[in-house]
């Protein structure tokens, strides 16, 4: 079961590896596996790979591929690339060791930069420090960036701290604000409307286009958020200036 | 500087081929919209494929200029003028010190494509020119250009420099044009052809029928980001929510309201909703040309009839490519 793996097309220049179903950690070392795979060993015309819950979208160039690997079957450039990676996910190195790094991001909670921070903890019953407590008891997975550049989509909140998105969208999200949807928390690394229930924010920047790689935070990074006060807030924004 | 900004015109941009390799963060990957004409319009003068032109957008720039400088203009028609003589399009041109380049309104197509030789003198971004407005990413100072912008121009290569030898030799007129018709053709009422999306088989069947039989409209909420389209809404067989997974240039997407939205060249890296289809690449410049209002009709191909479109392209660029080196040599 662990091995089922399907090859869809997005298109001729791009196509999806799907390596299972729903959202578990196993799933997702699989993907990161993949992708490392990829990266180290690229078939000629790759572009890029991006990462997300359970499979990994393959952006190529078709005429590279053909003009690099010729035959006379008459394949497509998209059957050459899922025969390649076929193979590759074949050859997956199950106990590949990926490194898991710990990212800490500090949060201001509540008050004018969690507003939403007593409406989540009468939703469910909780006092606001029991909502900040329960945010910051748990390590988060890191599954994939997307919607912005650096967003996290992040996997492992306590289920009794969730609280659906609200009824008005927000017009502007402030940088660096520490929400809630659902089942899901993440942290907005760049001003948007949304939806989510603000409970807090970071002083950190997690997007960082002068800096290589560009994002505080990559797909398979665990996070542990970290509650501090308006004093140590300010202190971290003046270090990051 | 070499370059004075006198209008800026709708939406006009610096772009390259885009900012790929960085979208596992998130990163937008943007590029011109017509990818044919942002190569040609650099062939002609002798840049490299990639370099960063300006793409405008429905309403042109007027620009002044400094220096002497070789340029190319290709895409959409803009009525282009120096000094108020109409001047060719797909064709290197020298425009001489102190002269006016006046885009004006497309009266075909609706984004044109203006190079330099050497290149524009910006910094990259992420290995990329390009410029992604909504983050302030890129291009010049993350923005689309304004009156009184200065822009500068690289040193000419050897490449640069033997075209413009060829435009300034006064004995044999340059009087050719590359062939952009052989790549994008300009209609109101254009067939797209589409590959079948990942989810198509969870549309209802009606609805997979309607998409490729009843035509599209283009509606005036299209952008670099997506194109909104409006028509008989595409149903799905159940309701199902999907996770966000990479999406890509072409993508067409079918919110809850069942209109389709086809991803453009500023699309979000990820997407959630389901994919009805996805345009095949050799017909995502024909899409870029296209103005509000156009009327699209979708026509399913096969892998191997979008992979043969796709080859035949990068060979007629490949050809046009050719052919202006062949006329470097003689």
């Amino acid at each position: 079961m662990m091995n089922k793996v399907t090859i869809k097309s997005l298109g001729d220049a791009a196509l999806i590896v799907q390596l299972g179903e729903g959202i578990h950690p196993s799933i997702h070392k699989r993907v990161r596996s993949l992708q490392l795979s990829l990266e180290n060993q690229p078939f000629k015309g790759f572009m890029e790979a991006v990462p997300s819950y359970n499979n990994i979208t393959i952006y190529y160039n078709p005429f590279v591929v053909y003009q690099a690997y010729p035959d006379k079957t008459g394949a497509t450039s998209f059957q050459k690339v899922s025969t390649f990676l076929q193979k590759l996910v074949a050859n997956l190195n199950e106990h590949n060791q990926l490194k898991e790094p710990i990212v800490s991001i500090p949060i201001l909670y509540g008050g004018q930069w969690g507003p939403d921070l007593v409406d989540v903890a009468q939703h469910n019953g909780l006092t606001p420090d029991e909502v900040i407590q329960l945010h910051t008891s748990e390590d988060y997975l890191v599954y994939m960036i997307g919607f912005a550049p650096g967003f996290p989509f992040l996997g492992g909140m306590n289920q009794r701290i969730a609280t659906p998105r609200k009824e008005t969208p927000r017009l502007a999200i402030p940088t660096g604000s520490v929400g809630i949807a659902g089942e899901q928390t993440g942290v907005y690394p760049v001003e948007t409307p949304g939806g989510w229930q603000i409970i807090g924010r970071t002083p950190l920047d997690l997007f960082l286009p002068q800096h290589s790689p560009p994002t505080l935070l990559q797909s398979g990074d665990k996070v542990r958020f970290l509650p501090i006060t308006l004093e140590e807030y300010e202190t971290y924004k003046e270090e990051n200036r | 500087m070499s370059i004075q900004v006198i209008q800026p015109g709708l939406m006009t941009t610096i772009q390259d081929l885009g900012r790929f390799g960085s979208q596992k963060y998130g990163v937008v990957v943007s590029g011109s919209m017509d990818t044919y004409a942002l190569r040609i319009a650099n062939i002609l003068v002798g840049n490299a494929e990639n370099e960063g032109a300006l793409e405008m957008t429905l309403l042109g720039a007027t620009l002044q200029f400094t220096e002497d400088t070789l340029i190319a203009l290709t895409g959409g028609d803009f009525q282009a003028t120096i000094d108020g003589q109409i001047i060719p399009m797909w064709r290197p041109l020298l425009v001489p010190k102190g002269a006016i380049l006046k885009c004006k309104s497309a009266i075909k197509g609706c984004r044109g494509y203006i190079s330099f030789a050497g290149g524009l003198a910006i910094p990259t971004v992420m290995s990329s020119k390009s410029t992604y407005t909504r983050a302030h990413l890129g291009g010049f100072e993350g923005r689309a250009l304004q009156k009184k912008d200065c822009l500068a121009c690289h040193t000419m290569t050897v490449e640069n420099k033997s075209i413009l030898q060829l435009v300034t030799q006064k004995t044999k007129p340059v009087t050719w044009t590359a062939n952009g018709h052989a790549l994008v053709s300009s209609t109101q009422t254009p067939t797209i052809r589409i590959l079948p999306g990942t989810e198509f088989d969870r549309f209802d069947q009606t609805s997979q029928q309607t998409f490729v039989n009843q035509p599209y409209t283009l509606t005036t909420a299209a952008d670099r980001m997506g194109y909104r389209l409006e028509g008989t809404p595409l149903k799905l067989s159940e309701p199902f929510s999907l996770l966000s997974e990479g999406v890509t240039y072409g993508t067409i997407q079918v919110p809850p309201n069942g209109q389709p939205i086809i991803l453009m060249a500023d699309r979000q890296t990820t997407g959630g909703y389901p994919k009805i289809g996805q345009v095949i690449s050799a017909d995502l410049p024909k899409l870029a040309q296209l103005q509000a209002n156009a009327k699209i009709r979708f026509i399913q191909v096969t892998m191997e009839e979008a992979e043969r479109a796709f080859i035949e392209k990068e060979q007629i660029i490949q050809e046009i490519d050719q052919a202006i080196r062949l006329k470097l040599s003689n």
